[in-house]
């Protein structure tokens, strides 16, 4: 296989940390063990694929292809405002109220 | 259609057109079902809520207007479970997931709202494994269900809790999703029919996304007849699902008894080999047997990149996972485990919301999706996927259908492969191209393996293959009996 970065079972700690960090998930100690084997492991599974030469074919994300679906810009029926913020954990104004962003004072 | 016998529970199309002639009430048929239920349901934990009292309203409803003289539906008084990652308004759905626990939807979904316009009564919101992740149901955040037909065993998942129902007489028939095999395989395991339609056959507005160019739901149901009158129900186009199929759909109910004299119909090599269970391979066979005494031709298929599906499968379903799964954030429903800023709150929710194999999930996609790596898993994954779908292309020249088994092996003991998420992924082989392609397959049960647990085998058709597809199934059913 001629791609630079190779599948080859080298997925790291440090990778499932990086990893982890970008999904917003928190791993313990243990945790960030016993997903690194796991995650090799399925990944090790997938190397059967390299040594199939697909360089000529086109990558298929959909099973058929998918063009713009439209409707008329005619107003219809919505979700109901007050039964969709009566579901969410904290509301304020008509509002999903959340914490502090960037640190700042609420 | 057979009269049922001893104390076999009444087929949906047997209830349905006793309580439209006024024969019996759905009132008393739901009440049937409901003593099954508390009977059972202890032990097999089918599912996440009983929708007792709701039902027992609609019912009434039916009933009142069967009276008024109404016709209501090729449906009518049939109770229905739905797995619990359908939307139902105003009822908790919670995909087996403590992120989702106590949320109350907004709105139907699509599956739901045509059911229910049909005639059938909601009996209750089915367990599966969380997110649809997984092929026992061990991953729910509720407690695993169990097998019916032995309850040592795994029902198979994810739609386990749906197919246990099914099998358990909870309800004739029921409503899964299969991302790779989630239908098929827990019917397989359980001893009922599991059908997964073309993509975009039904519509999935109100289905919670796990990976969407792969999810799919279907019917679940104890006969192929039974199958085929929810099919027909739920196919269709709707506006509120841009990957629904905007054409007309065949219907496959009618076509039930036409038999598959003349069919061209494949065994698929590369999955009767290793990795099979000898006593399933055996079932297989005797199934493509029965096929060719019925008149179809039968001969070996090859479609050699099949074997890439897993591969290919456990990068790119994991791949839209991560994406599906990063709206639950604790901001606008579900979950909310409070912290200093937003960002915290969404990692210290994410964290205690989600279990381990969804966890899992979200870690692998988002490291095939992550920069470095794209080209090499992802973008691998989906170029394997056109092989596939070549593969299968050629092979249809040559044949009408396809034969597989569904599972590789018959239902295994709870716990057994838990520690090892790859073999527990092994389970979806037979199953897991299909969806790769958006093609249909259904597995019908075909007698026991050698430790008295049974067998499902697999037809697989092109996209908009069912109606031919059912046929063959109608076949094998009645060579079963």
């Amino acid at each position: 296989m001629s791609d630079e970065t190779s599948p080859a079972g080298i997925i790291t700690r440090d990778d499932v940390a990086y990893v982890a960090r970008l999904a917003r998930l928190a791993l313990s100690d243990a945790e960030l063990d016993l997903f690194t084997g796991q995650l090799a492991d399925v990944l090790e599974h997938a190397r059967d694929v390299e040594a199939l030469d697909v360089s000529d074919l086109d990558p298929m994300s959909h099973p058929y292809p998918l063009q713009n679906v439209l409707r008329d810009d005619v107003a219809g029926p919505t979700l109901d405002r007050a039964e969709v913020l009566a579901q969410a954990p904290a509301v304020e104004d008509g509002r999903f109220r959340v914490p502090p962003i960037l640190g700042e004072e609420p | 259609m057979s009269a049922p016998t001893g104390d076999r529970p009444a087929t949906a199309a047997a209830i349905a057109a006793a309580v439209r002639a006024g024969e019996t009430t759905a009132a008393e048929v739901l009440e049937t079902h409901l003593a099954r239920i508390d009977e059972r349901e202890g032990e097999i934990h089918a599912f996440n809520l009983v929708l007792a009292d709701e039902a027992r309203e609609a019912a009434a409803a039916i009933d009142r207007r069967v009276a008024a003289g109404e016709d209501v539906g090729p449906l009518a008084g049939v109770p229905i479970a739905l797995k619990d990652n359908l939307t139902t308004r105003g009822i908790p759905t919670t995909c087996s997931s403590k992120i989702l626990e106590g949320w109350c939807p907004p709105y139907d979904a699509t599956v739901v709202e045509r059911v229910a316009a049909a005639g059938a009564i909601s009996v209750g919101k089915t367990n599966l494994d969380e997110f649809a992740m997984g092929s026992s149901t061990e991953n729910s955040a509720f407690g695993p269900t169990r097998n019916p037909r032995d309850t040592s065993r795994v029902p198979g998942g994810s739609s386990g809790g749906s197919a246990a129902a099914v099998a358990a007489g909870f309800s004739p028939i029921s409503l899964g999703s299969d991302t790779g095999g989630s239908i098929r395989q827990p019917a397989a395991l359980c001893g009922v029919v599991g059908v997964k339609p073309t993509y975009g056959l039904v519509s999935r507005y109100g289905l919670i996304a796990f990976a969407s160019s792969l999810d799919q739901i279907g019917p679940f149901a104890a006969t192929v007849e039974d199958a085929a009158i929810l099919l027909d129900v739920i196919a269709g186009h709707d506006p509120r699902d841009s990957t629904s199929i905007p054409e007309a759909v065949a219907p496959v109910r009618s076509v039930l008894g036409d038999g598959v004299e003349g069919l061209r119909i494949g065994l698929v090599t590369e999955l009767m080999g290793e990795g099979i269970a000898p006593d399933v391979a055996a079932r297989v066979q005797a199934a493509a047997e029965a096929l060719e005494a019925a008149g179809a031709e039968v001969g070996a298929a090859t479609v050699p990149a099949v074997t890439y599906g897993l591969s290919a499968y456990y990068l790119i379903a994991p791949a839209e996972a991560s994406s599906n799964l990063s709206r639950y954030d604790g901001v606008r429903y579900g979950l909310r485990v409070d912290a200093a800023t937003t960002g915290e709150m969404m990692t210290a929710t994410r964290t205690a919301g989600f279990g381990d194999e969804v966890k899992r999930r979200i870690m692998l996609g988002t490291y095939a999706l992550s920069a470095g790596y794209y080209d090499a898993y992802y973008g691998k994954a989906l170029k394997v996927r056109t092989l596939i779908a070549r593969d299968f292309a050629a092979a249809y020249e040559q044949f009408d259908l396809l034969l597989s088994p569904t599972s590789p092996t018959t239902a295994f003991e709870l716990g057994a492969k838990t520690a090892d998420p790859l073999t527990m992924y092994l389970n979806d082989i037979c199953t897991i191209p299909t969806n790769l392609v958006g093609h249909a397959a259904v597995s019908v049960p075909f007698g026991v393996g050698d430790d008295g647990l049974p067998v499902g085998v697999q037809v697989l058709a092109p996209a908009l293959g069912e109606p031919t597809m059912f046929r063959a199934a109608a076949v094998l059913e009645e060579a079963a009996r």
